[in-house]
């Protein structure tokens, strides 16, 4: 498949921006059940609910220059029942709407008590909120993730893999981004965020792995027999019927040269997790806000290159029509 | 798709007589470029890499090993598919399958261009317009097919009508009275990629071989027992003739 920019930027930023309201939830929580005593920054909750609508926004963004028609984007809410992408549609303003509601109660410092629990523990609107939202991040991951799980003859994609991982790579990211807010803000979470992000990112290395390994062993269902309908042993395309160029050919091969994808492969595997990995142990040893600032841009850049790899390491089965010009 | 449809129009392509001249291609093109919907453009028509838009493909492979090959001509455009995966993926509800005839069809006034309907056909079946912006595939000359004006035997899809060997055949396939239901049955017609599921309304007919098998007695003649060639004699004048016994 042909990796389109706009898709590319658009699953990263909505993945940061995801993690990174997961991290403040999270950390609300941690705070919540008294695992750290001391009080949290002001406006803590607030600015890192920004941090993660702006790149939220940045994504949304970024997808209306994947569609030709984007005055006409208010349609793809309509199909809801049958359409992962129209879900996702949906589910994207949701995400948006409630961290916005969750930032919002947090810079009012609106937090009536909704219910004590017997360890006289409180549950207050805004953590409710979070749950809620959480809930909403979940399911935004689970719609990404399905747009391209659910190509069953992109057999590549067609696992729970691809939803997995784009949760657990977002989730990292998001944590990543929130070592660095916290190390800003001087926030006492910080330690928590970066145990996150380093337990989320081996997570996350050990799902891409995986789901390497098993696109290194599919058994394609489809094959020239199948496609043309001729039983021999040895069918091959003379012509695909033209010489010039068309859809076919642009939007269902990648670019780059066939050497490209292990290179690309093996530069974000280290450039996503295990250099992120290392820096952000490092960073932790000596407290460094430079080197967590360091990891989550050196990570984001690992992610771009994941992401163009997962497109083009995908084989259509259309492709087997288009071999060969005369 | 699961509701069952009525009607499924289709089309069923013989590759036993498909010679690959592409007058479907240039008929379906000149058909629906100058339609209803607008043209099917072509980028760059008359500069270095040149690209266009066709709702029909005509393919060319070879089976076997020299010199036992063969050479199939393979037309290929969108199959109309019962359970058609490109569907429920639209987020917009543009692409949409007809109850009453089963065609496959895109609401360009509501296409918002995502492309995301070509992935999911295993076919490729689907080709997207750069100028309209707006995904565009065959419509089984919808378009002409229930043109009252046109008389009844022109009423089929360009491409059927243009076949100069008649390798394509229009109708519906629920119905098994109909010519294509009854040539799919009766000459082994398939459907492609049926590891998908989609259930194509397109089928095709395998090449065949026309095969004579001749035994060795059949090149000696059963009736001349002594292996005596030559004239038999001459019957008499009212004598009924018979075949094998006389040479007159």
């Amino acid at each position: 498949m042909r990796p389109a920019f706009s898709v590319i930027f658009l699953t990263t930023l909505i993945g940061v921006g995801q993690g990174l309201f997961l991290a403040l939830v999270a950390g609300q929580f941690y705070w919540v059940i008294g695992a750290t005593k001391v009080a949290e920054a002001e406006n803590f909750y607030a600015f890192g609910s920004l941090l993660a609508l702006v790149f939220l926004a940045a994504g949304l963004f970024a997808s209306f220059f994947h569609l030709a028609h984007p005055e006409r984007a208010w349609r793809a809410a309509s199909q809801w029942r049958t359409s992962w992408l129209s879900r996702e549609v949906i589910a994207l303003p949701a995400v948006m709407a409630i961290i916005t509601l969750y930032g919002g109660l947090h810079w009012l410092e609106y937090r009536p008590v909704l219910m004590t629990f017997g360890n006289m523990k409180d549950l207050d609107l805004t953590m409710a909120t979070g749950y809620l939202g959480a809930a909403l991040v979940m399911a935004l991951f689970i719609c990404t993730g399905m747009i391209y799980a659910c190509m069953k003859f992109i057999q590549q994609w067609a696992s729970p893999l691809t939803v997995l991982n784009f949760s657990l790579m977002g989730s990292a990211s998001g944590f990543a981004l929130a070592t660095a807010y916290a190390g800003f803000m001087e926030s006492p979470l910080i330690d928590f965020f970066a145990g996150g992000a380093i337990l989320l990112a081996i997570a996350a290395l050990l799902g891409r792995l995986t789901s390497l390994w098993r696109n290194k062993s599919i058994k394609f269902l489809s094959s020239l027999q199948s496609a043309v309908g001729m039983h021999h042993r040895n069918v091959r395309q003379l012509t695909r019927g033209f010489t010039a160029s068309s859809f076919n050919l642009k939007e269902f091969f990648h670019p780059g040269s066939p050497t490209l994808v292990p290179t690309l492969t093996r530069a974000y595997v280290l450039l996503a997790f295990v250099l992120p990995l290392m820096l952000m142990i490092f960073g932790w040893n000596q407290g460094s806000m430079i080197l967590f600032s360091l990891t989550f841009l050196i990570q984001y850049a690992g992610l771009l290159i994941e992401r163009w790899v997962f497109f083009a390491e995908a084989s259509h089965p259309q492709n087997l029509y288009y071999q060969k010009v005369a | 798709m699961t509701d069952t449809i009525a009607k499924q129009l289709a089309l069923v392509i013989d590759l036993n007589v498909c010679v690959g001249c592409h007058a479907c291609v240039t008929s379906c093109k000149e058909w629906n470029t100058s339609g209803w919907a607008g043209t099917l453009p072509d980028g760059n028509p008359y500069d270095a890499d040149p690209t266009g838009v066709f709702f029909n493909r005509v393919q060319t492979y070879e089976a076997g090993t020299f010199p036992n090959t063969e050479t199939i001509h393979f037309p290929k455009s969108c199959l109309h598919c019962e359970d058609p995966p490109c569907v429920p993926v639209c987020p917009t509800g543009a692409s949409y399958k007809r109850a009453e005839d089963g065609i496959v069809l895109v609401d360009y006034d509501k296409c918002i261009g995502c492309k995301y309907c070509s992935w999911a056909c295993p076919y490729g079946a689907r080709e997207f317009d750069e100028e309209a912006g707006v995904m565009k595939k065959c419509t089984l000359c919808v378009d002409r097919i229930y043109d009252m004006s046109l008389e009844p035997e022109r009423r089929k899809p360009a491409c059927v009508l243009a076949c100069p060997t008649g390798a394509r055949l229009f109708g519906d396939v629920i119905d098994p009275d109909s010519d294509i239901s009854v040539a799919i049955r009766e000459e082994g017609g398939y459907q492609l990629m049926p590891e998908w599921g989609t259930k194509p309304g397109n089928h095709y007919l395998p090449r065949r071989k026309t095969r004579q098998v001749i035994h060795a007695d059949e090149l000696v003649r059963a009736d001349n027992p002594l292996k005596k060639e030559g004239r038999l004699p001459r019957a008499d004048e009212g004598a009924p003739s018979l075949d094998d016994v006389t040479s007159w």
